[in-house]
């Protein structure tokens, strides 16, 4: 693996922090330039598997309210936010529907449902 | 007249928390009034999750956050009035209000909570040369196009300023199929949260230009493009630099303005700097039995810190009514040093504080491996190692009351040292 550089979100100083693949370390990864121990975690998994939740809006039919809040329950990889996001704007939904109600179910086999963020 | 012990001045983050707060503390009748048609403000368009971090311990999106306010406020009985405008408040707490349904009414309070919140700061306040075409937009006006009303707001998008609402709808309009060329921030350093440039900009590689700033825009009905230039020290465009980019709509993030003209009306002293009411220990404006909190009294960072402030505010009101605060007793003013921009609160009255205050300020640039050294008058009551401080960050100090002194008209500076 190549160098790279992250930046670190865990706290406001926002390290630069640059992974590169080292078989002789534990970890297996040589970091640098994180001020502290838990950017090392946060480096190695932004460079291995980076996830992030999905959040957007879907059309909602028959209510006074046009859009309907929604989000993943758990991250999904971030490669797959793009066709998530298709998935998510090919569907309407019905309302009423309360929060937490999954409107979309283990999406694109990523393990995360897509669920209502409020009350409609 | 309609008679209440509390009246909420707004059914956002701030009200939503200072009424239940109210509520719990005693105060029997209380009234939320919001302009908007549902409670919960600008939350509800505040589709992105990072909400709730501190108070909840779990990352909510916006509506989530509101919604288990609402419900709270319901289950209390809390009584609001929607879709209706507060005209006037008087210094004897007469809040006027209009809506369709009851025409003018007045509402005799008790005590009144000032919870209006914010708004963006737009063109005219930051005098961007060029022609007036349309597809210029806040960030938020553009958010509650695309989150609520369903309507896209464009296809080739610049950002003017790098707030984060500008940075959240960088991301949210990639999402939704539009290309966002870039984000040009005037300032040496980004304005909003670090995690925002990541997962909002750098995740999409969208470009954030700092010491930029947009200086032509082109466009006779619909805007054609910007021309971004860099800037000196002194913010002057550098010649020499200037980019052209097409685009067929500009958002604005450059900073949101605490509304008080309601405070304003009342006759309430307001701080120059944050732009909203200057407020003691207690939230208490300058105008007995006025309270305020949340994003009309300092634009906060987090709405984990709004709610906190406005359960203070709320709390407080309460003992208002029930006369449980006290007005005698040694008064400290806090005063913002070297490298502090300002302090909330900025009075203190001893005899009020229980156990500990906390004191809100921001720094006036970036600093590394400072401390922040609080003094009542000469001495030096409290200092804390800071490794990296930036305006994007509220500071936090807490000040025990054991340290505060029972001398009267002591001064309480904070200093960047």
């Amino acid at each position: 693996m190549g160098k790279k550089t992250v930046t670190c979100t865990i706290c406001p100083i926002g390290c630069s922090i640059e992974v590169s693949g080292d078989k002789s370390s534990a970890s297996g990864y040589l970091i640098s330039g994180n001020s502290c121990k838990r950017g090392e975690g946060y480096a190695i998994a932004e460079v291995t598997n980076p996830t992030r939740v999905l959040t957007s809006t879907m059309k909602l039919k028959d209510s006074g309210l046009k859009r309907l809040p929604v989000r993943t329950d758990k991250p999904i990889p971030k490669e797959m936010i793009f066709a998530c996001m298709k998935e998510i704007n090919s569907i309407e939904v019905d309302s009423p529907i309360k929060l937490g109600a999954i409107v979309i179910k283990d999406i694109l086999s990523t393990g995360a449902n897509v669920i209502s963020s409020r009350t409609v | 007249m309609y008679e209440y012990d509390i009246a909420v001045i707004g059914g956002g983050p701030a009200g939503l928390a200072a009424a239940i707060e109210a509520k719990k503390n005693g105060a029997e009748k209380v009234l939320v009034i919001d302009r908007d048609i549902e409670l919960g403000g600008i939350l509800q368009q505040c589709v992105h999750n990072g909400f709730g971090l501190h108070i909840f311990q779990e990352e909510l999106t916006g509506p989530e956050y509101a919604e288990r306010f609402i419900n709270e406020l319901k289950k209390l009985e809390i009584d609001y009035k929607l879709d209706t405008m507060v005209l006037d408040i008087t210094e004897d707490r007469t809040v006027s209000t209009v809506n369709k349904s009851d025409g003018l009414t007045n509402i005799k309070a008790k005590a009144v909570i000032l919870a209006m919140g914010c708004r963006e700061r737009s063109r005219g306040a930051i005098n961007i040369p060029g022609t007036r075409p349309s597809g210029i937009f806040t960030a938020g006006t553009a958010q509650r196009f695309v989150n609520k009303e369903g309507y896209m707001v464009g296809k080739k998008v610049v950002i003017l300023g790098s707030g984060d609402v500008g940075m959240i709808m960088a991301r949210r309009l990639t999402l939704e199929g539009a290309q966002v060329q870039a984000v040009a921030e005037v300032l040496p350093y980004p304005g909003g949260l670090i995690r925002n440039i990541v997962q909002c900009l750098d995740d999409y590689g969208i470009p954030l230009y700092l010491s930029h700033t947009i200086i032509d825009i082109k466009g006779k009905d619909r805007i054609e493009g910007v021309t971004i230039a860099e800037v000196d020290e002194c913010r002057k465009p550098v010649k020499g630099t200037e980019r052209y980019y097409d685009c067929d709509t500009l958002l604005l993030s450059v900073g949101l303005i605490p509304e008080n003209e309601l405070s304003k009306g009342i006759g309430l002293k307001l701080d120059p700097v944050t732009g909203g009411p200057v407020v003691n220990e207690s939230m208490e404006t300058t105008v007995k039995g006025i309270f305020a909190c949340g994003n009309v009294v300092h634009v906060h960072d987090l709405v984990d810190y709004v709610t906190e402030e406005s359960r203070k505010a709320g709390r407080n009101a309460a003992r208002f009514v029930k006369d449980k605060i006290s007005d005698y007793g040694p008064v400290i003013k806090t005063e913002p040093g070297k490298g502090i921009r300002y302090i909330v609160p900025q009075v203190i009255r001893k005899e009020n504080i229980e156990h500990s205050i906390d004191l809100f300020m921001r720094v006036d640039r970036i600093y590394k491996n400072e401390k922040l050294v609080v003094r009542l008058g000469e001495t030096v009551i409290k200092k804390i190692k800071k490794a990296y401080m930036r305006p994007g960050e509220m500071e936090r100090i807490n000040i025990a009351a054991g340290d505060l002194s029972t001398e009267n008209n002591l001064a309480l500076t904070v200093n960047v040292e």
